[in-house]
């Protein structure tokens, strides 16, 4: 994979076509979790569900550990792993909240406060 | 003729509707941000316009990774809300203005726009919450609305400059669509926001007062600027600002700003608003 400018945004993974052919699978077993069967199914036995999808272990894994920051690596997509959150009854701040590694009150008081300064976060040479 | 009047740009933040629907716009925390539409709603019952063209995205819900098509536009008689996960929003469905819409399609082709042509497709958040903050909460939504679906989710969206352009074709082909209609141009999304990793919850309200700026004075301008630079400054879902520059090459070059509106936070994003009218 050639390195892109974005690559150096931090805490960034822009969604191209790099990370969209990585988790072409992943995204759409999110996908289908817009169906009330599908939910049903995936919450009764998450394993099994996962199973149907031709997706990478590590994908599976990171799917069944919730770990957001996992699934965007492997080329998830947020608005296709929110789906995942809504099917758990999270909402999208708590998730926030948890890929940017606070409590979801401080991210909420965060929020309230101006929200998360670019100062700082521009570029990985100018990052903390 | 038909003719544009006006344009609207404001954000879409489903956290919105959700407020809506769910009787919370009274609460202290949606106050401000409900506050700050009561004139738009005002100016828009006095401005009565018979389509709407509204420029959006979906967000992964009528369109997956099985098909993106970067722009889509809207043809059907209706458009039903789309069900994100949780039930659909409990609005009225969309009417579409089919004539017009397929008038659009093939002028805009023609024009060298490559349209997608969609006979059926839900409409999300994107196009439903912009509704709501302009009309409220009525039984019908009282004008017909085109949907006009940009691809912002899939990298990369179209070009600022792109979309400054089609705003310009949109334009000439409302201009020769020989029934007196009249038409507002909607410009959705934005503003600064971040909805992903270690960075989520970035706003930049010094960029998105400088894009509220431009965007009345410097379209040209502000069409240059490249992608790299939103997802910069303004976080890698405030790339949906792109939008804005749809509705905004499809007034006049000098406007007259009829009301400007911004606020932090809604959820996890900056609200911008403009209402531009050509002067």
């Amino acid at each position: 994979m050639s390195a892109k400018p974005y690559h150096d945004i931090p805490g960034t993974i822009v969604f191209d076509a790099a990370q969209s052919r990585l988790g072409y699978h992943l995204n759409m077993f999110c996908m289908s979790l817009m169906k009330a069967d599908n939910r049903a199914a995936f919450k009764a036995n998450e394993r099994a569900f996962l199973d149907r999808w031709p997706m990478t272990e590590a994908q599976k894994r990171a799917v069944l550990d919730r770990d957001w920051n996992g699934m965007l690596a492997l080329g998830g997509n947020i608005y296709f792993t929110s789906k995942i959150a809504a099917t758990d009854g999270l909402s999208f701040q708590q998730i926030a909240a948890m890929m940017s590694g606070v409590s979801q009150p401080e991210y909420a008081e965060m929020m309230l406060k101006g929200g998360r300064s670019v100062e700082g976060l521009r570029s990985k040479s100018e990052a903390r | 003729m038909a003719r544009i009047t006006a344009g609207v740009a404001t954000s879409h933040v489903p956290a919105i509707g959700a407020a809506l629907d769910n009787g919370k716009s009274g609460e202290d925390y949606w106050k401000p941000v409900f506050a700050g539409y009561e004139a738009s709603k005002a100016w828009i019952a006095a401005e009565k316009p018979d389509v709407v063209i509204l420029v959006y995205n979906d967000h992964a819900s009528a369109f997956s990774l099985e098909l993106i098509p970067t722009f889509a536009i809207g043809c059907a008689e209706t458009f039903q809300p789309a069900d994100e996960g949780w039930g659909p929003r409990p609005v009225p469905v969309v009417e579409g203005h089919p004539e017009l819409a397929w008038h659009l399609a093939e002028s805009l082709i023609l024009d060298e726009f490559d349209m997608t042509i969609v006979n059926r497709m839900d409409v999300d958040h994107g196009l439903t919450v912009p509704l709501s903050l302009m009309f409220g909460q009525p039984e019908a939504w009282p004008c017909r609305v085109i949907p006009l679906a940009v691809n912002v989710v899939q990298y990369p969206p179209p070009s600022g400059n792109r979309c400054y352009n089609l705003g310009k074709a949109i334009r000439r082909a409302v201009d020769s669509f020989p029934e007196d209609l009249k038409v507002v141009i909607f410009g959705t999304g934005g503003m600064s926001h971040q909805l992903q990793g270690p960075r989520a919850g970035l706003i930049n309200s010094a960029f998105d007062h400088a894009f509220l700026d431009r965007l009345v004075e410097d379209p040209e301008g502000q069409a240059r600027v490249p992608h790299l630079e939103y997802v910069r400054e303004a976080g890698s879902e405030g790339i949906e600002l792109v939008m804005w520059l749809v509705m905004r090459g499809a007034l006049d070059d000098r406007v007259k700003v009829a009301h400007r509106f911004y606020h932090v936070p809604a959820s996890n994003s900056a609200v911008g608003h403009l209402i531009l009218e050509n002067a």
